[in-house]
């Protein structure tokens, strides 16, 4: 827990954060247009979306099965039985003039989010609950100086509401939740995570106490759609409150924007009457029942998700916390990793794919579903050290050529003729010439001086183009100078 | 021609397939009669040329034998239904000139089977209403005047227009929509049938909204075979309408010539509420008298909480219609006022578009639904509307049809209650149990008043059970033998 | 009296129904009276009555699958619209 000092002394922050998905599916929550991103406005709008008189929801089986299997990820309560209700306000983007959302009766209840944090302990934030809603439209207000434009492509898309407690303590715990969450949504394909496009939005619940003491008054701060504002909007909310606060002035629970321009949050200018949303069930949709059978089914087709992932990668192939925290944070990642290490050296396979392989796609600013090294490649260049044929040292020459040229490494070894010398005549040549043609390190070495040794060493290599093998130009010279 | 508007769908039916009129000798001598009758204001679009290609269509179609079960009859559509390319306003000023890039479930099925539409009808705005007077159009007057007095006569609504041009032989039958008596009420009102299937019978997709858990279309006809056969083309189930039910639709029609031997008919006692005319009273008294001659067993039956079906409809279509509503904003379509800034523009254009009960109902069903009332008012409602609904359960467990008289009275003169909503409410009274139940029902013609106007009598069933409904219905029709038709049309 | 002119206003306001001050005492009296009517449902003991939403119910939901059968259509989408530009809807400038 970090607390905050004031000057009246210390504060703690509590955060509960609600976090928008848009859930993976091709058609809206109740209509067949598609949800694509970045279509032409109102292009996939169907007139259910558009909300034409007598026009009505019949729901997407997908995104049903999309909510359940999120609940299921999260290790949460999936209720057999959910109700739509209707939310009711008037808003431009909004063509129903109410939102379906599901209010006193969600489909999956009481979950938890366990939190792996950088110093290595670990914290549960329990979820509240996830349930299925309609989004809005899309408005434009900075085309045109009198008014805002409407695009409804967005209008009916199928929305996760995913709840948490308010059990963060910081901006960084909230940071890490929302990576925590994203990482199994994304294992699950029930949301693509993408902030940037909005497919994952966080709306946070800040408020500050004296540690231990009771909550204060919380301001919502709404659509913060990346980790970094997430952390900015918290750090200056929390110490925005308890500055009012230690000017002996109090906090209005109100609902407030983050300004990413000016790293500062504000009240919405907009009229906040207090708000009556009218919910009422409704009666366009019959209540949502499930069967245990299919609840089951679902269940039995989880993926494996990173926590499970990340315990089995230290088990079964001896990586260390760290290592393994890396590998399973993106499942693409932990998958390429797991073909690596089929069969071969967990931890050298772990080196590789979070040492020269990352380093090479953070080079090239890509990821690793564009990477120009297949897993196959990766391995079939471990093997070449495991048996020898080339060094260490070569590999990592041969790697960069790889991620060139994408070519395999057996080949590029063979054309470069990198193969490592292993033959002991060979190298015997070369060990006798350098003996000739250097006396007086010869004698320095006789007389004790162990160094010269490594002179020796460097001189063979030289003469080898490095491909000399290390371990038996060692024997050869300790044999040959001991004369 | 004037004969050709004065047959039945069964009748015209069978003259088209003889060939002793064609569909277009049809359309013409109904657009004729429409245009006559502009006085009645039954219809608030009228698409003549779009009748005599319908009919064109159809005349081609029976040529090459592959006419459908409505092929080349005239009907009148409520403006309630989404008609592709054809002005729909629900008959509020709110929605403008609003052209519907979509047609309705119902009216799809409808000129699917080959009907022929004549026009849009009037209806109270939004189908909130028991008079037709709430029309942004103006009222309907009704084709029917008391003996002696000419003062017009509303002829009940919402589906007032679609009563009308049907009694008024402007049409041979008509789509009506009923959330709380709005088919049965008119057709009473006007000496027509008019029938409201079980809940989830027909399709509610593209048609306006008013309270999505009652909102059912069903047909306006002269009798109730004609009602049998356009039900048919009507119901069916639609996989875009998540509350229309999967399941067949038998053939009405031939449920029809079984008579009533060995059916149960319930009388509920609590329906003889003070304020029903005596003459009505005596109606039931003498429908039941019928069914009995005819085979029928009668059963007096207990539906204790009927009283409190009224005010439980009043809180939960409130509640509904201001959510359904909401969609009207002056954003997408339909009326936009000019305004200073979004807020002033969603105030003006709402405060402009919608008529006086409208904005009524959807301010009764925000405060129902608002933070601190929900509890006492809606959900308590739907308490209320569960054991409506349980008591009908278990009626319909010692009898298989219920007969009631439609509405306490008869039709009265416009300007009458409009003032007085909730003496305008209590039209509904003998109507809306079944709606909150799903419960399919019908009225009848089955008499007139002293002063010459019609009565009309009820009959509910089981749910899905529209066959009783319709056997029990004819037996009722053929008994009255009801064959008084409007004096004078204007 | 439950519903008085200041329970209009809100609720009005709720409703973004503009209503004319010279009707306010009226409207207040209308849905006061109608508000009081419904009131009777008191006397029903709903103790332990599961709140009915729907007659439908018992079907339970149905799903539709997850199939790209709609849109394509901004001109059917635009074409009732007060006011469009370059295939958006133009509203009067919205603040945050
Ligand atoms: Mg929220
Ligand atoms: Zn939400």
């Amino acid at each position: 827990m970090s607390l905050i000092e004031g000057r009246t002394g210390e504060w703690e922050i509590v955060i509960g954060l609600e976090v928008h998905a848009q859930v993976m599916s091709d058609a809206k929550l109740f209509s067949g247009a598609s949800t694509a991103f970045g279509a032409e406005p109102n292009t996939q709008v169907s007139l259910v979306d558009a909300a034409m008189p007598g026009m009505l929801p019949v729901i997407n089986g997908k995104c049903v099965e999309q909510a359940v299997r999120t609940g299921l990820g999260l290790k949460a309560k999936i209720n057999l039985v959910s109700v739509f209700d209707r939310k009711n306000y008037f808003y431009p983007d909004l063509p129903q003039g109410y939102q379906i959302s599901q209010f006193s009766d969600p489909i999956v209840g009481r979950g938890d989010v366990v939190l792996d944090m950088p110093d290595g302990s670990t914290r549960t934030v329990e979820l509240t609950r996830i349930h299925l809603e309609q989004d809005a439209g899309k408005s434009v207000h900075d085309q045109d100086p009198g008014h805002t434009l409407i695009d409804l492509n967005r209008s009916g898309v199928a929305l996760m509401e995913i709840v948490s407690e308010p059990d963060m303590r910081s901006a960084e715990e909230a940071a890490v939740y929302v990576t925590k969450l994203r990482s199994i949504l994304r294992y699950l394909g029930t949301c693509d995570g993408n902030m940037e496009q909005g497919s994952l939005r966080c709306d946070a619940n800040v408020s500050v106490r004296k540690p231990g003491g009771e909550l204060g008054t919380r301001c919502e701060i709404k659509n913060l759609n990346s980790i970094r504002f997430l952390r900015e909007a918290i750090q200056y909310e929390a110490r925005r409150q308890i500055d009012v606060i230690e000017d002996g002035g109090t906090i209005a629970q109100e609902t407030r924007l983050f300004d990413s321009d000016r790293g500062v949050t504000r009240t919405m200018r907009s009229k906040e009457e207090a708000h009556d949303y009218r919910y009422f069930p409704d009666p366009d949709l019959l209540p949502l029942t499930l069967t245990q059978d299919f609840v089951d089914r679902l269940k039995a087709e989880l993926p494996e998700l990173p926590d499970e992932k990340k315990a089995r990668f230290m088990a079964d192939l001896g990586l260390g916390e760290e290592d393994a925290g890396v590998l399973v944070a993106e499942r693409a990642v932990a998958e390429y990793y797991e073909q690596v290490a089929e069969g071969r050296d967990g931890k050298i396979a772990a080196n590789w794919v979070a040492g020269e392989l990352f380093g090479a796609l953070n080079r090239k600013g890509i990821d690793i579903t564009e990477t120009p090294v297949p897993a196959a490649r990766l391995g079939g260049l471990i093997d070449l050290i495991a048996d020898g044929t080339i060094s260490n040292r070569i590999a990592k020459d041969v790697f960069e050529d790889m991620v060139e040229t994408g070519r395999d490494a057996a080949a590029i070894v063979e054309d470069k003729g990198l193969k490592q010398v292993s033959d002991s005549g060979a190298i015997e040549t070369v060990v006798d010439e350098l003996i000739a043609g250097n006396q007086g390190q010869v004698d320095q070495f006789r007389g004790g001086n162990e160094k010269v040794l490594g002179w020796f060493v460097g001189q063979v290599m030289k003469a080898t183009q490095g491909k000399a093998n290390p371990k038996m130009v060692n024997e050869v010279l300790r044999k040959k100078l001991a004369g | 021609m004037a004969a050709l508007t004065a047959l039945t769908i069964a009748e015209a039916r069978d003259g088209l397939a003889s060939g002793a009129y064609s569909a277009r000798d049809l359309a013409s001598a109904h657009i004729e009669a429409m245009e006559a009758a502009r006085a009645l204001n039954a219809f608030v679009l009228e698409t003549p040329e779009r009748a005599l290609a319908d009919a064109d269509a159809s005349d081609a179609r029976r040529k090459s034998g592959a006419a459908g079960p409505l092929d080349g009859v005239p009907l009148a559509i409520k403006d309630l239904f989404c008609t592709e390319g054809v002005r729909t306003t629900a008959c509020s000023h709110i929605l403008d000139e609003f052209v519907p890039p979509y047609e309705s479930t119902v009216t799809a099925n409808l000129r699917a089977a080959g009907a022929v539409m004549l026009g849009k009808t009037n209806m109270d705005q939004f189908a909130m209403g028991s008079s037709n007077e709430t029309s942004h159009f103006g009222p309907v007057v009704n084709p029917w005047r008391r003996s002696g007095d000419n003062r017009p006569l509303v002829p009940g609504g919402s589906s007032g227009g679609s009563a009308a041009a049907v009694a008024a032989r402007l049409c041979l039958g008509a789509a009506g929509t009923d959330t709380g008596g709005s088919i049965r009420q008119p057709a009473a009102f006007c000496g027509v049938v008019g029938m409201k299937p079980t809940y989830g019978r027909c399709s509610r997709w593209g048609i306006v909204a008013f309270a999505s858990s009652l909102d059912q279309a069903g047909p306006m006809t002269r009798t109730v075979r004609d009602a049998t056969i356009m039900l048919g083309a009507m119901a069916g189930f639609d996989k875009k309408d998540s509350t229309s039910a999967d399941i067949a639709t038998p053939n009405f029609e031939a449920a029809l010539g079984q008579g009533v031997k060995g059916l149960k008919v319930g009388i509920p006692v609590e329906y003889r509420i003070d304020g029903i005319d005596d003459e009505i009273a005596a109606l039931w008294d003498q429908g039941a008298d019928w069914l009995r001659d005819a085979g029928a067993e009668i059963v007096d039956i207990s539906l204790p909480r009927t009283k409190y079906a009224l005010p439980t409809y009043y809180i939960i279509a409130p509640a509904e219609a201001s959510s359904n509503l909401a969609r009207y904003d002056g954003m997408r379509y339909g009326l936009r006022e000019d305004a200073d800034g979004l807020e002033d523009m969603y105030e003006a254009t709402r405060g402009a578009g919608f008529g006086p009960e409208v904005r009524r109902r959807i301010l009764i069903g925000a405060y129902v639904l608002s933070a601190g009332y929900y509890d006492a008012y809606y959900l308590k409602a739907q308490k209320v509307r569960k054991l409506i609904a349980d008591e009908f359960a278990a009626a319909f467990g010692k009898v298989d049809a219920i007969l009631t008289p439609t509405v306490p009275t008869a039709a009265f003169a416009q300007g009458d209650k409009i003032d007085d909503p909730l003496e305008m409410y209590l039209n509904d009274v003998l109507t809306v149990p079944a709606s909150l139940a799903g419960l399919p029902a019908i009225s009848l013609p089955a008499g007139l008043s002293g002063d010459g106007l019609p009565l009309g009598l009820h009959v509910i069933t089981r749910a899905f059970d529209e066959d009783t409904l319709f056997r029990v219905a004819e037996s009722l029709e053929t008994a009255a033998g009801f064959t008084a038709a409007p004096g004078a049309i204007v | 009296m439950t519903v008085d002119k200041s329970t209009v206003v809100r609720i009005a306001q709720l409703a973004r129904i503009r209503v004319p001050e010279a009707d306010l005492e009226a409207l207040a009296g209308e849905l006061d009276q109608i508000i009081g009517w419904v009131e009777q449902l008191d006397e029903v003991d709903t103790e332990g009555v599961t709140p009915m939403a729907s007659t439908a119910d018992a079907a339970g939901l149905r799903w539709r699958e997850d199939k790209v059968d709609d849109g394509g259509q901004p001109d059917k989408v635009l074409a009732n619209a007060p006011e469009s530009r370059d295939g958006f809807f133009v509203v009067p400038k919205v603040i945050e």
